[in-house]
């Protein structure tokens, strides 16, 4: 007779992670990293706006060859996009049902309500489904650019410039970075402090960080719409 | 002082509850908001009404059993348990509303009164340590690093109350859990079941409908003891580690 000396079978890491708040957390954590990682570049690159049309379009067409020859041209690009699609799903859902459950764990309302917590704190889901809205027009704008008012393949500067000439190219593509800059400003501490790794004495200097990407990663963003609609980039 | 007090009358757990508006005359300042609603009670018990039932036992702050939302907030306005807050922090004439615990996870049993044995199946499934009761161990046995012992100390202040499920947003436990695991996984004695331990109470958590952590920040605000909110940061770590 075999002796019950097997080890109790768990269910795979990713799985208890999935079923788990904290464990749903981490994801939303690691992917939102991911993303904001890939608008810190995304930032840098749209300043290239500053050094004329020939440096932003050759930077864009380098990007397609980025990685050539063991890439084929553009194949970087859709790699960027297929990781960052991945991650925009995950965050999302796991956004979606955490909330679903945090408004069944309290179904009962208080009747003395009073104004909890920051704005940047109260208006993440909010804000998320804005953002996530703005990127859905951002890529029919400036990437498939059917709703760009110039819409010229290869020729990002000029179709940057057409889109932000108008007032609802600029004023959506303005109002959806003041968004991430909250989202960025709460969420980039939040991953910190759901990765574990904030402690008493990290505490004050992460929250500094966060308040300092997210500054410099809206001003970064909203410096080339204004440049347009003040005329300096054209 | 005079007040006008709207509390959450309730029956019984299924019964339908609202705010029910007393007028109360008389209150000293120096009263605790307990003994406040004592004379309350004394004068409905008077009068053949039921009084208002709430939970309390040692009225000293230390032991977790009171605990009520007053306008809006776990515990009233100070940053204490309710039976250590006094009315002197009220204004004469006030209005004060007083409402129960809200969360799926602490029904109302009656009034101000809920079912908090949640948090207990949450200690079941691993806010302890496997050894051998009896006489105490030699002190000197385990040493403990200072800096492992005022950690550990400064999340065992956890009574239980309750206010940090009251006061988050999303109805979260994610603060009684922390103060739990990081109390025990820091200690040499909480180390054998320090893997296992994150990951037990967390499904335990989250098993009782109890929401997740959207790092608002509101429960360590309103907790009576203190228990920070970085706890959240390890109890987060040590539910990753205990994954691998």
């Amino acid at each position: 007779m075999a002796l019950l000396t097997r080890a109790v079978r768990r269910p795979s890491t990713l799985a208890t992670l999935w079923r788990s708040t904290v464990g749903k957390k981490a994801v939303m954590a690691v992917s939102g990293l991911v993303m904001l990682l890939y608008l810190v570049f995304h930032m840098l690159g749209n300043l290239k706006v500053f050094f004329g049309p020939g440096d932003l379009n050759g930077y864009a067409h380098w990007l397609r060859t980025l990685g050539e020859p063991l890439l084929h041209y553009g194949w970087f690009l859709w790699l960027a996009r297929v990781v960052l699609l991945a991650a925009v799903v995950a965050h999302a859902v796991a956004a979606y049902q955490l909330s679903r459950r945090d408004a069944a764990a309290r179904p009962q309302k208080y009747v003395h309500r009073r104004q909890r917590t920051s704005y940047a704190t109260r208006t993440m889901r909010w804000g998320g489904v804005i953002l996530g809205l703005f990127i859905v027009w951002h890529i029919l704008d400036l990437t498939t650019l059917t709703v760009n008012p110039r819409g010229e393949e290869g020729h990002p500067y000029q179709n940057i410039v057409a889109s932000f000439s108008t007032w609802y190219g600029g004023g959506i593509y303005c109002l959806a970075m003041l968004a991430l800059g909250l989202h960025v400003r709460h969420g980039f501490w939040s991953a910190a402090q759901t990765l574990g790794a904030n402690n008493p004495r990290r505490d004050r200097a992460l929250k500094l960080t966060a308040n300092a990407t997210a500054l410099l990663l809206t001003a970064g963003f909203l410096s080339v719409p204004v440049a347009v609609m003040t005329g300096v980039v054209r | 002082m005079n007040l006008t007090l709207r509390i959450w009358r309730q029956s019984g757990p299924d019964a339908p509850g609202a705010m029910t508006e007393y007028h109360v005359s008389g209150i000293s300042p120096d009263m605790s908001f307990l003994e406040m609603l004592d004379t309350l009670n004394e004068e409905l018990i008077l009068r053949g009404d039921q009084p208002v039932a709430f939970d309390h036992d040692c009225r000293e702050g230390i032991c977790g059993a009171c605990g009520m939302v007053i306008n809006g907030q776990a515990h009233g306005p100070e940053r204490t348990t309710t039976c250590q807050l006094h009315m002197r922090h009220f204004a004469d004439g006030d209005t004060i509303d007083v409402e129960p615990w809200r969360a799926g996870a602490f029904p109302v049993v009656r009034d101000l009164v809920v079912d908090r044995s949640a948090f207990d199946r949450i200690i079941g499934s691993g806010g302890y340590i496997t050894a051998p009761t009896g006489s105490a161990p030699e002190a000197h046995a385990t040493p403990v690093p200072k800096d492992a012992a005022d950690l550990a100390f400064e999340h065992a202040e956890c009574i239980g109350c309750g206010a940090c499920v009251a006061a988050c947003p999303n109805g979260s436990a994610m603060l009684f859990t922390a103060a739990k695991v990081v109390h025990l996984n820091v200690l040499p004695q909480g180390a054998p079941e320090r893997a296992g331990r994150a990951r037990a109470m967390v499904e335990a958590m989250d098993a009782e409908g109890f929401g997740g952590c959207t790092n608002t920040g509101e429960c360590a605000t309103a907790c009576p003891k203190g228990i920070p909110l970085t706890g959240i940061s390890v109890l987060n770590r040590e539910y990753l580690r205990g994954l691998r």
